[in-house]
């Protein structure tokens, strides 16, 4: 176990910049989601960090020592990439066993240890076969197994969970987490998805265009987005965001509501909120519209969730009064985007 | 109606494909009963070329065996062969492995570049080669030959090869060195054992182009104990006193079945390399 | 940005130096092939503007005579419109029979394995011995075509079409030792022509094929409509190969002929080795070689566009 520090990484491909002066501690034990969307260059920071990509400025720690240098096996580090990366012509009790061939183990301790790996994700049964022989569930623990068998400094994954159908990533998301609270490794987990991202993360780093945008809790990123990308990038739909006067302003879907829904008292902004399409979720109710504001005579589009329990009648075509608690207003630079302090 | 289509059409099928046969084994047919005719049946214009008119004989057979250099041609060509499948292995599997990860355009048109190179036909490079084969001091030797081979094994099994580590994917790779191995490591442990019928295609196929050549074999060795098969039978064997057919016959045969056999089985993988990618 | 170079080169082992490891994997092949082709090359140009030969190793530059030498020489403008004859006949008449083969090998059967074996031997066999066949076949005296022909009364007796000598001498004839060598290259050529067009077939999607059978297209209308145009870049593979092939080959010529009788299937490759070897004249061999290089460069850029094209695909 180790903490990891990124201390001004920086990474070219020729002319082209695609990760631009990184800054990330992780200390030991924590679980570090490296969010954005693809081509932000979150999987070459994971890369940078395993040993397998040169770095071109900067520094990455490990443990209290520089590794730029060191080669992957130096580092001991574990990683389960996007695609597994079975071995395909071994067998899964092979696959698990090979990294721990590697350090030169004993016969009796490899295979005490491959078993205590593959009881740990319930393969047991399946150590005989062949990669291929196996369902997408079934490599994803194999790939797991293999890199928890050695107990690494720390666990690299890259999008391990995008392979898998929707109902079998919610489950694989919850052993996961529950399995890196039991053992503490350190983690550092690359997604595009924020909703992994949001379950999964102690903390969450946002990138895009290969910097880091915000650091932080889940709750803080969600919440109190450092600039308009991550705004936009998290939440689903994301947060509102409209042009007024000298500043952005922004506001979740969920905390734009019909006027009577809130207490005047709290101190809130209306707008006037004419609806163009709505949308029933189940749960919740999508409201898509525009607003319009005094001082401008531009619409925005905005969109409003509104829990279906809350049996509100909207209907498309007309306008209607909604208001969001000042307390849940965001405000950023037009020009910069980043966040400004409240008025 | 449809039905008497569908006959024809298959009727029609069937008879071309018995002349396309006809046309391709005929000669190979016609080795084969030379083989086992006896000279005077062989030998008559009036009896029917096609059937035995005569009882079948081993004569030929034994005359081509122990009366010829025909084994030691064999041999040569066994020996030429095996020492050429060797040094291409040891060439071309870094080259093609190193270009295979190259990143970008490089190792593609790199590759390209190599494979075309297969292409300089050896009648324009034999005369100056012999030059550098007796600089060498290899003239009449095989070592002339286990010298010139891999100009046209190497490019070819290279590019080969190439194809053949490209569908082995990166993180496989990059999987073993996290879990403990030097990239060298990583190439010896991981990839090796996972290109192994790319390997075979390429012994393969060294040893039956080293098995077809003619040209360099010809221009390059004149005495009769250091010929190889291609070489050896149909110069030794027709340039003689007379000409004798049957052994002739017989030592053309022999060699051309066990190498097409071979070659078959492995020609898929040939012409994908052949069409660059153009067919998978 | 050097020196963190150079510090990663020393600090790394070299088993996990990337740059170290390739440059190590990939000179020996370009070494040898430089060695062993460029060179050859760049020689066989240099001879062919001097007076060596194999007997005396000093030879000095006479610049464009070999090639006037040669050009004014009877001989080898006969062996160079006979390669272009040899080749291009031999060619189109791969290209269209390749395409009905592949078309009737392409229908599944029973024993299809042994049907497709057979039908690539001649391409699958070493050349020099599957000529050998052919020249005990178009034997002077015991060629079986002349006994079908004398058999069915086309030869050897009086009024006989073919007249009444009692055989054809096909490698005696300069025409007929012309056609004689176009067959055998067509023969060596049509197995693999017809093994890259059916990879080519295999390859076009199954819905397509469907897609057009539902909108009641015929045999002759997918034919020519769907397949034919799918083809055309794999069609163009086979066939520059089969030219580069041909073009090149001295064996069939060589083992047949010799280039005989009296030079009239002479090609360029032969003639070069008759010359360059055999007569141990260098200069004028690479001189007549060369001649080979512009045509075979044309092809090698016209692969390059064809196997670009294909990869967007």
């Amino acid at each position: 176990m180790a903490q990891v520090e990124i201390r001004n990484v920086s990474k070219s491909f020729g002319d082209v910049k695609v990760v631009d002066n990184v800054n990330i501690f992780i200390k030991e034990g924590e679980f570090l989601v490296l969010l954005g969307p693809s081509g932000c260059g979150k999987t070459t920071l994971l890369r940078m960090i395993a040993g397998l990509e040169d770095i071109t400025s900067g520094e990455i720690w490990i443990g209290g020592k520089v590794v730029n240098n060191t080669s992957p096996k130096e580092r001991n580090i574990a990683m389960v990439f996007q695609s597994y990366a079975l071995y395909p012509h071994m067998s899964v009790f092979e696959n698990i066993q090979f990294p721990l061939k590697n350090q030169r183990m004993n016969k009796e301790k490899i295979r005490e240890k491959v078993e205590w790996a593959a009881g740990m994700f319930g393969i047991e049964k399946l150590l005989n076969r062949k990669p291929r022989q196996l369902s997408g569930g079934e490599r994803q623990r194999v790939a797991i197994a293999r890199a928890m068998v050695r107990s690494p400094n720390v666990f690299l994954l890259d999008e391990p969970l995008s392979n898998l159908d929707a109902k079998l990533r919610a489950s694989a998301r919850e052993e996961l987490q529950q399995f890196q609270e039991k053992v503490g490794i350190t983690t550092i987990y690359v997604t595009h998805d924020q909703i992994e991202a949001m379950g999964l993360g102690d903390h969450i780093a946002v990138m895009s265009k290969g910097k880091v945008h915000q650091i932080g809790t889940p709750k803080e990123v969600y919440n109190n987005p450092a600039d308009t990308f991550v705004a936009s990038f998290m939440g689903s739909p994301p947060m509102n965001l409209i042009e007024k006067d000298d500043s952005i302003l922004g506001f979740r879907p969920e905390n734009f509501v019909p006027i009577d829904m809130l207490n005047a008292d709290e101190g809130i902004e209306t707008l006037e909120f004419f609806v163009t399409w709505f949308e029933d979720l189940g749960s919740d109710s999508l409201v898509y519209g525009n607003v319009k504001f005094q001082s401008s005579s531009s619409q925005k589009h905005v969109v409003s969730r509104l829990q279906s329990r809350a049996n509100i009648k909207i209907e498309k075509g007309k306008t209607y009064t909604f208001a969001i608690k000042r307390q849940d207003l965001r405000f950023f630079d037009v020009k910069t985007g980043y966040k400004k302090n409240a008025h | 109606m449809g039905k008497l289509k569908k006959i024809y059409s298959k009727s029609f099928l069937g008879l071309s494909a018995f002349f396309f046969i006809l046309f391709s084994t005929f000669p190979f047919y016609w080795m084969l009963i030379a083989t086992f005719k006896r000279d005077h049946d062989l030998f008559s214009p009036n009896n029917n070329p096609f059937l035995f008119n005569e009882p079948a004989t081993i004569k030929h057979l034994s005359e081509l065996l122990f009366n010829t250099l025909f084994l030691k041609y064999m041999f040569n060509t066994f020996w030429v062969g095996t020492v050429v499948v060797v040094i291409t292995l040891i060439i071309a599997v870094p080259a093609a492995y190193c270009l295979s990860r190259w990143s970008g355009k490089t190792g593609e048109n790199l590759g390209i570049g190599i494979f075309l190179t297969y292409l300089v036909p050896p009648t324009l490079l034999f005369i100056p080669l012999s030059r550098i084969i007796s600089f060498f001091g290899l003239h009449e030797s095989l070592g002339a030959l286990i010298l010139i081979y891999p100009t046209f094994t190497i490019p070819f099994c290279t590019w080969l090869l190439m194809g053949f580590f490209k569908s082995i994917p990166k993180d496989i790779e990059e999987q073993a060195m996290i879990d403990g191995c030097s990239r060298l490591g990583a190439m010896i442990k991981i990839i090796f054992p996972l290109s192994i019928s790319g390997i075979l295609t390429v012994i393969v196929f060294t040893f039956t182009l080293t098995m077809h050549e003619f040209i360099y074999a010809l221009s390059f060795i004149s005495v009769s104990a250091h010929k190889t098969i291609s070489v050896g039978v149909p110069t030794e064997l027709v340039r003689g006193d007379v000409f004798r057919w049957g052994p002739l016959m017989a030592g053309a045969l022999i060699p051309s079945i066990p190498v097409a056999i071979l070659y078959t089985f492995f020609l898929d993988r040939f012409i994908s390399g052949f069409t660059m990618g153009a067919v998978k | 940005m050097l020196r963190q170079d150079i510090k990663r080169m020393l600090t790394k082992n070299w088993m996990d130096n990337k740059k170290l490891l390739s440059a190590i994997m990939i000179t020996p092949a370009i070494l040898y092939i430089l060695i062993m082709v460029g060179l050859p090359l760049i020689l066989a140009i240099f001879y062919s503007f001097s007076d060596a030969t194999t007997g005396s190793s000093d030879f000095k530059f006479i610049g464009l005579q070999n090639f006037r030498d040669i050009l004014e020489d009877p001989i080898f403008r006969k062996s160079l419109m006979n390669t272009f004859i040899f080749t291009f006949s031999s060619q189109i008449i791969v290209l269209i029979l390749s395409n009905i083969l592949a078309m009737v090998l392409a229908a599944n059967y029973r024993g299809k394995w042994i049907v497709r074996f057979l039908i690539l031997l001649p391409w699958t066999a070493p050349i020099s011995l599957g000529t050998i066949g052919w020249l005990w076949m178009l034997d002077s005296i015991f060629s079986p075509f002349d006994w079908i022909l004398r058999y069915m009364g086309l030869l050897g007796t009086q009024n006989a079409l073919l007249g009444n000598m009692s055989n054809m001498y096909w490698l005696g004839e300069p025409v007929y030792a012309m056609a004689s060598v176009i067959l055998v290259h067509i023969w060596r050529i049509l197995p693999l022509s017809t093994v890259i067009l059916m990879a080519g077939l295999s390859s076009i999607p199954h819905d397509l094929m469907e897609a057009a059978s539902i909108d009641g297209a015929g045999f002759f209308r997918t034919f020519f409509k769907i397949k034919i145009p799918l083809l055309i870049p794999i069609m163009s593979i086979s066939l520059l190969f089969g030219f580069v092939f041909t073009f090149t080959d001295m064996t069939v010529v060589y083992v047949l002929t010799r280039g005989g009788p009296i030079h009239s299937t002479q090609v360029l490759s032969s003639w070069a080795f008759l010359k360059g070897i055999e007569a141990g004249d260098l200069a004028h061999g690479a001189a007549i070689a060369l001649f080979l290089l512009p045509l075979l460069a044309c092809v090698v850029i016209l692969i390059l566009k064809l196997a670009r094209r294909t990869e967007v695909t």
